[in-house]
């Protein structure tokens, strides 16, 4: 391979990468205004409704007021991580999305390892919040880091359990592949077979991305805002962009493992899946997508905060065991072909 | 050991929770009752006490007669008065101050005026930017009194009757 060859190789990667890029900030964009929307729906009140039409343009106007603030560093913080934290958040958040595959064919790295590497990048993003903690020099916010850190050590295990019980299921790493082996309509989609997987999987989603009733890492009524108590400014809006768009993988990792990805779900239904035929994959995986961030947005306005000793609880004696049950449950079923699914 | 066994279905099937959803669920769909504030308010009592002003005759003439009873009824010392004797004789304020940062808005001096002179509109939304406009003077009193005079006569026409 040659020069110009790679140079119009690495064009095209870009390209790839600022057609997810761009996607997923608008996503970010619109999640905050639907949250602020929904909740406020739950609320029985209207919300942000000002700026533009139904306070359409309320994250714009949210953004721009970050970036026009000022960036104020402590002056007992140690700087360089200080600085590098909120960059260490994001850059996993956005990198995961490489392996997302938004329809057949439409990955920017169909790679074998899919889940892998997945696994590892949600994990990398602790870095940033623990890094952020210890950097500001703070009580608060060394609080919120260390509970995440420990929070994240004990989701982490029942998600990757989570997540074997898929592998077997599937046979594959490769997230495509994954999403093709669940081919054959709603019921052979894997939330069924893996019920109690996809059930953890939600709820430790949820912890791994520090949302309510996980939220103990900021915990605003406990230790004010966790870890970026002392971040302001865009370094602040830094943390907002990798929570949301972590919020929006943890979404589409739900959908492609568990809901069949970019398959319709009217397939295998007479009629209705020909009727339906010329909606493309994408946007099926979209619809998927909305449904779980909308779930995140209902399940904040519902559930109080869990206390933090309940949430290790929780972790550590209850989802951890139930992983552990059904992989054998699912190792047993497809080594055996058990009807009705394998 | 039947009620352990219901409480571990209860709680392995998430019950509780998907009862919590489902009533935020509802909520979700309720009709929202925000008042919109700059463009819609909500009703105002006729009993509101907002901002002061003083009154005046339909003929024009003032109708505070300087007996200083507001002054003397007022819990929070707010209202200064001077008296003099105008040219034709008649008994009249030289100065009428309310302060507003003492005033309480309690309503008392509008009940101790025997001429309903000094009253308290419905008005609320008003700010004081600049020190010293806390202070109003006749001038302003009896210029919020013209400006809201049919307001402020129909909200006493409509409360007379409990008076």
């Amino acid at each position: 391979m040659n020069l110009s060859q790679a140079i119009i190789e690495l064009i095209w990667i870009v390209l790839g990468i600022i057609a997810i890029i761009v996607p997923v900030m608008i996503g970010v964009l619109a999640f905050t205004y639907a949250e602020r929307k929904v909740l406020a729906f739950m609320h029985v009140r209207i919300g942000p409704n000002r700026v533009g039409p139904f306070g359409f343009f309320q994250p714009l106007a949210d953004a721009i007021k970050l970036l026009h603030k000022e960036i104020i560093i402590p002056a007992v913080a140690d700087k360089f991580i200080f600085i590098l934290a909120p960059v260490l958040s994001i850059a996993p958040a956005l990198a995961a999305w490489a392996v997302i595959p938004f329809a057949q064919g439409w990955v920017l790295a169909n790679i074998n390892a899919g889940i892998l590497y997945v696994l590892a990048m949600t994990s990398f993003g602790a870095y940033g919040i623990l890094l952020s903690g210890w950097a500001s020099n703070s009580k608060y916010a060394l609080f919120g880091s260390l509970r995440s850190a420990a929070q994240m050590v004990a989701y982490e295990i029942a998600m990757g359990f989570a997540l074997i019980g898929v592998m077997l299921a599937a046979g594959s790493l490769n997230l495509s592949q994954i999403v093709l082996a669940q081919s054959g309509g709603i019921w052979h989609w894997y939330w069924l077979p893996l019920l109690p997987l996809f059930v953890v999987y939600l709820i430790s989603g949820v912890s791994e991305t520090n949302r309510a009733p996980f939220d103990v890492a900021e915990g605003e009524s406990e230790i004010v805002a966790g870890y970026h108590v002392e971040y302001g400014g865009m370094a602040f809006g830094v943390f907002f962009l990798a929570e949301y768009s972590n919020m929006l993988l943890i979404s589409a990792l739900v959908s492609l493992f568990f809901l069949g990805g970019w398959l319709s779900p009217l397939q295998g239904i007479p009629g209705l899946e020909t009727w339906f035929a010329w909606v493309p994959g994408v946007i099926w995986f979209l619809i998927k997508i909305i449904f779980f961030s909308f779930l995140y947005l209902w399940l904040r306005a519902t559930f109080p905060r869990y206390r933090y000793d309940q949430i290790m609880r929780l972790g550590w004696k209850v989802l951890i065991p139930i992983t552990l049950i059904w992989i054998v449950v699912v190792a047993v079923a497809a080594r055996f072909n058990l009807p009705p699914w394998w | 050991m039947v009620k352990t066994i219901i409480r571990i279905i209860k709680s392995f099937t998430l019950w509780e929770l998907f009862a919590g959803l489902l009533l935020t669920g509802k909520y979700f769909w309720k009709r929202k009752f925000t008042v919109q504030f700059p463009e819609e308010k909500t009703p105002v009592s006729p009993r509101f006490r907002g901002l002061h002003a003083l009154r005046r005759y339909p003929n024009g003439e003032e109708r505070c007669i300087a007996c200083k009873l507001c002054e003397a009824v007022c819990p929070a010392l707010a209202i200064t008065i001077d008296s003099e004797q105008r040219a034709d004789g008649s008994r009249r304020t030289k100065s009428y101050e309310i302060d507003l940062f003492k005033c309480i808005y309690c309503g008392m001096c509008e009940e101790a005026c025997p001429v309903d002179s000094i009253v308290l509109t419905d008005m609320s939304h008003y700010h004081i930017a600049e020190r010293g406009e806390n202070i109003l003077t006749k001038e302003k009193l009896l210029a919020i009194g013209d400006k809201y005079e049919e307001q402020i006569a129909a909200a006493r026409e409509e409360e007379g009757r409990y008076r």
